[in-house]
C-alpha cells in the first residue's frame, strides 16, 4: 500500500521560462506566497521543531529565555530607574515591554538573514515556496516571544498595573508586525544569500539602532528633540504596540509613520523578491 | 474527470552558474566596481559555468529516459531544472503531472528527530493532507520494520535502519513524473529483494521516468530512451540500446 497522489492534483503544471515579464514574475511571486500559506502546517512544524531542538535535553527549555529576559529586565530596571531618576513603577513596565519587543525584532532581523541559507539542503533538493522559509522564521520567533511575554505579565501583576481598554489599540499593530517580519525575511534572506557580507552589516546596524531607539530610555527624556523620533522606524513600530499597553493611545503621526515605513519595507521586499525568486537556488 | 497525460517539454534550456566564490561574492567588490564604472564590464566578465546548453527534448506518457554522461556533464543539474529547483536562464520547461524528485536521500530529515517525526515532516514537505499523512506513516513504518525504534531519535539508528527509513519514505509517494538521481541505485547489489520490488513498482507506476545513472544494466532494463550529456550538451538522444552501445564504446576523456 502506497500513497497515490489524488486525482485533483494530477493536473499540476509547472512551467518556467526565461525573460519573464514583470506581470509573469508577479504571478510567480504571488503563487509562491500562496503556496507557502497552503503549507502553513509545515511552517508551523518546522518552527516548532527548531525551538524544541534548540532546547533539547534542557529541563526548562525555552523558559530559560523567559528567565534571562526577566533577570535582565529586573536588573536593568533597578539600575536605569536610578540613573534616570525615575520611579521603578514608571520605568519597569516600559522597560519590560521594550526589552521583549526589541528582543523579538532584533532576533528576527538576525535570523531573517539566514532564512534561505539555513535551508540550503531542502531548497536544492525539492521545489518549495520560498515564502515557507519566511513563515518558519516568523513562527520560531513568535514562539520565543510567547515565552517572553510572561515577563511582561509578571511585571504588570507585580506592580498591580492594568493598561485598561487602551490596550486593545495594540491589536491593529499585530498584522503590521507580521507583514513586516515576513517582508524582512524575504528581503534580508535573499540579499544575504547573494552577498555574504550583508549579515555583519545588519548586525551592527541593529546594535546601533538599539541605542538610538527608545528601548531602554524613554522618548520623553529627549525633551524637545523628541519631535525627530518618528523618523526612526524602530520607534514607530515599537510605539504602536507599547504605548497602548502602557495605557496611552499612540499618536496618529506615529501610526502614519509606522504604516508608511511598513509600506516601504513591504514594497522593497516585493520588488526584490520578484527579481530574486528564481535566482535564490543559485545563490545559496 | 480525465486528467491530461503527463508530459515534459524542454526547449532551448540553458543554465549558467555564476561563480560567487571567495571575494567575488562580496559587496565591496561590487561597490568598488560600481564606483569605478566597471559594473557593466564586471558583470560581463563574471566567471560563469555553463552547466547546461541548449537542451531540447520532450517526453510523453510512458517514456522512461536515462541520463548518462561523465561526472559534471549536467545530469543532476538537468534533474534539478525539471524539478523546478533551478529555473533556466534561457529556454522554457513545461511539466504536466505530479512530480516526485528523488535527489537527496535524506531530504528534510533531521537526525535529532524521531523516525515518526521525520515521516511527518517529509509528508508535510510533500503537501499531504492529514489522512494521507496517517497512511504514509503506517506504510513507512511497516516497510522499514523499525517497530519501536520509530519513536527514538534517528541519530541512534544503525546505518541500515536509517537507509531503510529513507528508502521507505522516498518510495512511499507515487508520482506521475519520477525524477531519480543515481544515489538511489547505489549499492543495489546487496539490496533486499523487497526493496527492489518496491522501487520497481514505483518506477512502473510512474508515467514518466527520468533517471540519472552510471549503471549500464539498469538503464538497459528500465529505460526506453537514453540521453547522453557531455559538458552540458546533448551528445546523443535515442533508443536506450543504441545510445548505450555508443556511450559504453566511447573511452572516457
Amino acid at each position: 500500500m502506497t500513497i497515490q497522489v489524488s486525482e485533483a492534483d494530477q493536473d499540476t503544471v509547472l512551467e518556467f521560462f526565461s525573460g519573464m515579464s514583470l506581470v509573469v514574475r508577479n504571478r510567480f511571486a504571488i503563487n509562491d506566497v500562496l503556496g507557502g500559506l497552503r503549507l502553513w502546517r509545515l511552517a508551523w512544524s518546522l518552527g516548532w521543531l527548531d525551538i524544541r531542538l534548540r532546547y533539547r535535553g534542557s529541563m526548562l527549555g525555552p523558559f530559560w529565555l523567559t528567565i534571562s529576559t526577566g533577570v535582565m529586565v529586573g536588573s536593568l530596571g533597578v539600575l536605569y530607574s536610578a540613573l534616570f531618576h525615575m520611579s521603578l513603577r514608571d520605568y519597569l513596565p516600559f522597560l519590560a515591554l521594550s526589552q521583549v519587543l526589541w528582543g523579538f525584532l532584533a532576533t528576527l532581523v538576525g535570523e531573517a538573514c539566514g532564512a534561505f541559507t539555513e535551508s540550503e539542503p531542502v531548497i536544492r533538493s525539492i521545489r518549495m515556496p520560498f515564502f515557507l522559509f519566511a513563515m518558519r522564521i516568523l513562527v520560531r520567533n513568535v514562539l520565543v516571544l510567547a515565552h517572553n511575554i510572561c515577563v511582561i505579565v509578571v511585571v504588570f501583576l507585580a506592580l498591580r498595573m492594568w493598561p485598561g481598554a487602551a490596550a486593545l489599540l495594540a491589536l491593529p499593530a499585530l498584522p503590521l508586525w507580521v507583514a513586516d517580519a515576513l517582508a524582512l525575511s524575504l528581503l534580508l534572506g535573499g540579499i544575504c544569500a547573494r552577498f555574504r557580507d550583508i549579515m555583519p552589516i545588519v548586525n551592527s546596524v541593529m546594535q546601533i539602532a538599539f541605542f538610538l531607539s527608545p528601548v531602554i530610555w524613554k522618548p520623553e527624556q529627549l525633551g524637545a528633540h523628541a519631535v525627530w523620533l518618528p523618523f526612526n522606524p524602530f520607534y514607530d513600530m515599537l510605539e504602536i504596540v507599547r504605548s497602548p499597553l502602557l495605557g496611552q493611545a499612540p499618536s496618529l503621526l506615529v501610526w502614519g509613520a509606522a504604516l508608511g515605513y511598513s509600506a516601504i519595507l513591504c514594497g522593497l521586499a516585493w520588488m526584490f523578491f520578484l527579481r530574486a525568486r528564481g535566482r535564490i537556488a543559485f545563490w545559496i | 474527470m480525465m486528467s491530461r497525460d503527463a508530459s515534459i517539454d524542454a526547449q532551448d534550456v540553458s543554465v549558467l552558474f555564476p561563480l560567487y566564490h571567495g571575494n567575488s561574492r562580496s559587496l565591496k567588490k561590487l561597490l568598488v566596481a560600481a564606483a569605478s564604472g566597471r559594473l557593466a564590464e564586471d558583470q560581463q566578465h563574471r566567471v560563469v559555468v555553463r552547466a547546461l546548453s541548449d537542451i531540447n527534448f520532450n517526453l510523453k506518457s510512458g517514456e522512461r529516459m536515462g541520463l548518462v554522461g561523465s561526472n559534471g556533464a549536467g545530469k543532476t543539474t538537468l534533474l534539478r531544472v525539471l524539478a523546478g529547483i533551478y529555473e533556466p536562464v534561457t529556454g522554457r520547461v513545461r511539466l504536466h503531472g505530479t512530480l516526485n524528485a528523488l535527489l537527496d536521500p535524506s531530504l528534510g530529515m533531521n537526525p535529532e528527530l524521531t523516525g515518526r517525526e521525520n515521516i511527518m515532516l517529509r509528508g508535510l514537505y510533500g503537501g499531504l493532507s492529514r489522512p494521507l499523512l496517517a497512511r504514509l506513516e503506517e506504510d513507512v513504518i511497516e516497510f522499514s520494520e523499525l517497530s519501536d525504534f520509530i519513536d527514538l531519535p534517528m541519530r541512534i539508528y544503525s546505518a541500515g535502519m536509517a537507509i531503510r527509513l529513507g528508502f521507505a519514505l522516498a518510495t512511499a509517494i507515487r508520482p506521475r513524473i519520477l525524477l531519480m538521481d543515481e544515489w538511489f541505485l547505489a549499492g543495489d547489489a546487496g539490496f533486499l529483494e523487497k526493496a527492489r520490488q518496491r522501487m520497481e513498482e514505483m518506477v512502473r507506476a510512474a508515467d514518466i521516468l527520468v533517471l540519472s545513472t552510471h549503471n549500464d544494466a539498469i538503464v538497459r532494463e528500465w529505460c526506453t530512451r537514453v540521453m547522453w550529456l557531455d559538458k552540458g550538451r546533448i551528445r546523443a538522444d535515442g533508443p536506450a540500446a543504441e545510445v548505450m552501445d555508443q556511450y559504453v564504446g566511447t573511452p572516457a576523456e
